[in-house]
């Protein structure tokens, strides 16, 4: 599917109130709510982003993905032209949309209304870290590795990406999730080359089966 | 007014989500966008929201934001200038 010269040089993810990066666990909060899930790994991260919270609950997780996707990758100081994002999910901004129409019944909130697509996702995590290279979102019924390879692929193949986010990041109601890696054209110690088996794998990551101790 | 400058602040905090901010982080006289508390274009509109729920207020152009929302103490100001001229015409 994907070039072999592409590689997995950090993951990330976001399930069940637990972080998990590398297959480490970064973070748990068991039983919290996914806003105080998320809010408190956006504190235990210690970012001082302060528009965070005025985000919608879709930007808030890929944010946070993406913050451990530069944290705890070993992404190089590309140009920001040269990095790319390619999202998915199954809800779309449903999530947002929802919040959205309830306040219409008042008076529409204008912050809501800014979230009503999915793709503002993207936009975030670019302003947050200056990306301004190749960016798409793709809605789909299920996880697509394959779709998802052949994409950043064709990114990596046809344009001058040299780093992309690439993955999964869906949020309805109390139910979240986020599987997100960092491609990279060069290996560096620890990668995995970019392949649907690794995506499928990464993404079928048991999150009961990692500890502290991983 | 002291009392509405406190409203308002905590009015402000909830409506715009700024979570980290406590009303005691916001002075009387800070500019509400850019240097001060850093809001931006749709926490404007988030503003004028504020003003029609809480206030019944609408703004008559949009160039007043930029008087009113200077700093709490001149949306106070407007909000109770704007409560006076309405008491007085009915």
């Amino acid at each position: 599917m994907s070039a072999p010269e592409i590689y997995i040089t950090a993951d990330c993810v976001v399930r069940d109130n637990k972080v998990i990066s590398n297959g480490s666990l970064l973070y748990a909060q068991e039983g919290a709510a996914v806003t105080e899930f998320l809010e408190g790994f956006y504190r235990h991260l210690a970012i001082d982003y302060p528009k965070f919270f005025k985000m919608d609950r879709l930007s808030k997780l890929g944010l946070l993905a993406a913050e451990v996707l530069t944290k705890n990758g070993r992404q190089r100081a590309y140009a920001p032209e040269n990095t790319g994002i390619v999202l998915t999910n199954a809800q779309a901004s449903l999530d947002a949309d929802i919040r959205y129409y309830a306040s219409v019944s008042n008076l529409p909130s204008p912050a809501l209304f800014v979230y009503t697509l999915p793709n503002i996702v993207i936009g975030e995590i670019s302003i947050r870290h200056g990306f301004k290279g190749e960016n798409a979102f793709f809605v789909s019924e299920q996880f697509d590795p394959a779709m998802l390879g052949f994409y950043a692929g064709e990114l990596f193949r046809t344009t001058p990406t040299q780093a992309c986010m690439a993955g999964w990041v869906d949020v309805i109601g109390e139910k979240y999730e986020a599987v997100m890696v960092l491609l990279e054209k060069e290996a560096a110690p620890g990668a995995k080359p970019f392949t649907t088996e690794q995506l499928t794998k990464l993404y079928a990551t048991d999150h009961g089966a990692i500890n502290a101790n991983a | 007014m002291e009392q509405l400058m406190q409203t308002l602040k905590e009015q402000i905090i909830r409506q715009l989500n700024l979570n980290d901010k406590k009303p005691e982080d916001i002075g009387n006289d800070d500019p509400l966008f850019v240097e001060g508390l850093g809001l931006d274009s749709i926490d404007a509109l988030e503003l004028i929201v504020l003003l029609q729920q809480e206030y019944k207020i609408k703004l008559a152009n949009a160039e007043e934001g930029q008087t009113v929302f200077r700093s709490i103490r001149t949306m106070a100001q407007y909000i109770t200038d704007r409560q006076a001229q309405d008491a007085a015409a009915s």
